[in-house]
């Protein structure tokens, strides 16, 4: 079953277009993932989702309300965790969840054990201010306070940001568990290398919506056979590998080059013959960051 | 030793009973691409703080620049550039606008700014954007036109914080394409990110854990040390041991 569906949805800020065309549908209890950088229409598509802004053209529905006409039940029914920090600072961790509890005509109690696990290591400082807690713990109260009145979609807007590698790993550990829970849940993220955490993810750049699939399929897809290359002067050789005509795409990835070639093996032995420097090179599978590269020069 | 611009000793800072920074001792060398990692709370931010000349530190000493952090923090805020994603340009103000602002901070003459600012807009491709509202510009060139801003006045050093969060995979690569030309230019280059491939192009890596430096070398040495096989494992070995919460 369709737990969210984009159909066409497009918002402009006066003559930005924010989201254009927006198409995609998640499915019940899918763990699904929004990937792109700031700016590509993340956030706006999560606050029409959330029934915070109305959108300028299409249609969407949530867990089968239409996102405009009946944005009062789908209120009731959606967790959502803004990018900003938006509990209240004054309140302590214990109030914040308590209050937002009774928003919902609940009480903590009611549904601790939906937020148990997470909150376990957040209670420990109960009678503390939100204002005054760390991100990694601020970022778990958050959670705790978009879960306790037991969702059936959750839309988390790029929880990770800024988040150290081991901490960010953690959260997407208490995704998983969330999931099993049979929660719909919809994340943003700018860090590619989350994409292999969700089932299905849609990869968006300025506002338009490149590709939706599982990360596999979106791999596999990838047009050309790709290359982890590596010299002792990786600048220059770089700057060898996009001036050859053999090369079709040259990108640093960490201690690699990746690279495609313009004309299959041809081109590739060309080039290696052409080689001034001894260059160590293997080939790979593309990560989904070689995908959205190139999905972004198609795009353009 | 002429060409360390930044040297560390014992450098400590403690906030009542909490030590923020436990006595970290390091050199970087002119020209280098230096990564400061560690996790959240580590105290990065913290120690950054005291080598911009920004925090008083508590205990041991560290020059930057030749100048001591102790008691010739101005003379360090001459000689060095500062960038983060959080704050770069005033968005309300156009790209020029921001050029002169911010030389002018650092006392460099109006005639100067205008001549090399056409030279720098040329070389960044933003010629026709002179007056434009750096609002209205993709965050990429923010981006860009924040460190080519930051380094304006020709610091011996830039300390960049975070400085490609959120930003395109493209843009990111371009982005490095310029940390790499200032560095040929003799510019020390102090950098801090989440992204660990980035690490890799950094010529070495400290990784703080709990206010101290737990390793010090070369992307490669870390690695073989540690046996990983690539930098996130590095960080996500040294970093798991943290016994500091940052609660």
């Amino acid at each position: 079953m369709k737990h969210v569906t984009l159909e066409g949805i497009s918002k402009s800020y006066d003559s930005t277009k924010a989201v254009d065309e927006v198409h995609f549908n998640v499915e019940q209890g899918e763990l699904f993932g929004l990937i792109g950088p700031d700016g590509a229409g993340k956030t706006t598509l999560f606050r029409i989702l959330t029934t915070l802004i109305l959108p300028d053209a299409g249609r969407a529905f949530v867990n089968g309300h239409h996102v405009v006409k009946d944005y009062k039940k789908i209120r009731k029914e959606v967790g959502y965790m803004p990018g900003k920090f938006s509990l209240y600072q004054d309140l302590t961790v214990e109030e914040n969840l308590s209050f937002f509890a009774s928003i919902f005509n609940t009480t903590i109690r009611e549904n601790y054990e939906l937020v148990k696990d997470i909150y376990v290591q957040i209670e420990p400082f109960k009678d503390r201010r939100a204002g005054k807690l760390s991100g990694g713990m601020k970022q778990k109260l958050a959670l705790c306070c978009a879960l306790i009145h037991r969702p059936v979609v959750l839309f988390l807007d790029e929880p990770t940001t800024g988040v150290d590698a081991v901490s960010r790993r953690e959260f997407w550990e208490m995704l998983k568990s969330l999931k099993k829970q049979g929660i719909t849940i919809l994340v943003s993220t700018p860090y590619m290398d989350e994409a292999d955490l969700c089932e299905k993810i849609a990869l968006i750049q300025s506002g338009n919506i490149m590709t939706v699939d599982t990360p596999e399929r979106i791999v596999s897809d990838f047009p050309d056979p790709v290359y982890a290359v590596q010299s002792d002067n990786m600048s220059r050789l770089l700057r060898e590998l996009r001036g050859s005509d053999q090369v079709k795409s040259a990108n640093a990835f960490g201690e690699f080059h990746h690279i495609t070639f313009s004309g299959g093996t041809e081109s590739m032995d060309r080039f290696l013959k052409g080689l001034r420097e001894p260059m160590l090179i293997k080939s790979i599978s593309p990560t989904i960051e070689d995908c959205f590269i190139h999905l972004m020069a198609a795009h353009d | 030793m002429t060409d360390t611009v930044i040297q560390t000793e014992k450098l400590t800072k403690i906030f009542g009973s909490f030590t923020a920074v436990d006595a970290i001792t390091f050199d970087v060398k002119k020209g280098e691409i230096f990564g400061f990692l560690g996790a959240n709370g580590a105290g990065k931010t913290t120690a950054m703080r005291m080598l911009c000349g920004l925090s008083v530190p508590s205990g041991g000493e560290a020059t930057v620049a030749g100048f001591s952090v102790k008691n010739q923090a101005e003379q360090i805020k001459h000689s060095i550039g500062y960038m983060s994603q959080k704050f770069s340009l005033y968005e309300d103000l156009t790209v020029y606008e921001n050029i002169r602002f911010f030389a002018g901070i650092y006392g460099i003459e109006r005639k100067t700014i205008r001549a090399r600012s056409s030279e720098m807009l040329q070389r960044l491709g933003l010629g026709d954007q002179r007056n434009t509202l750096v609002g209205s510009l993709p965050l990429g060139w923010k981006q860009k036109l924040a460190f080519s801003v930051a380094i304006f006045h020709s610091p011996r050093i830039v300390f960049l914080d975070e400085p490609t969060g959120g930003v395109d995979p493209v843009t990111r690569r371009q982005f490095w394409d310029l940390i790499y030309e200032a560095s040929d230019n003799g510019i020390t280059v102090f950098v801090t990110t989440h992204y660990m491939d980035e690490a890799e192009y950094c010529n070495r890596i400290s990784m703080m854990v709990d206010g101290a430096i737990k390793a010090l070398d070369t992307p490669a040495n870390l690695k073989s040390q540690f046996q990983a096989n690539d930098m996130d494992e590095v960080f996500y070995r040294l970093a798991r041991r943290a016994k500091r919460k940052s609660y």
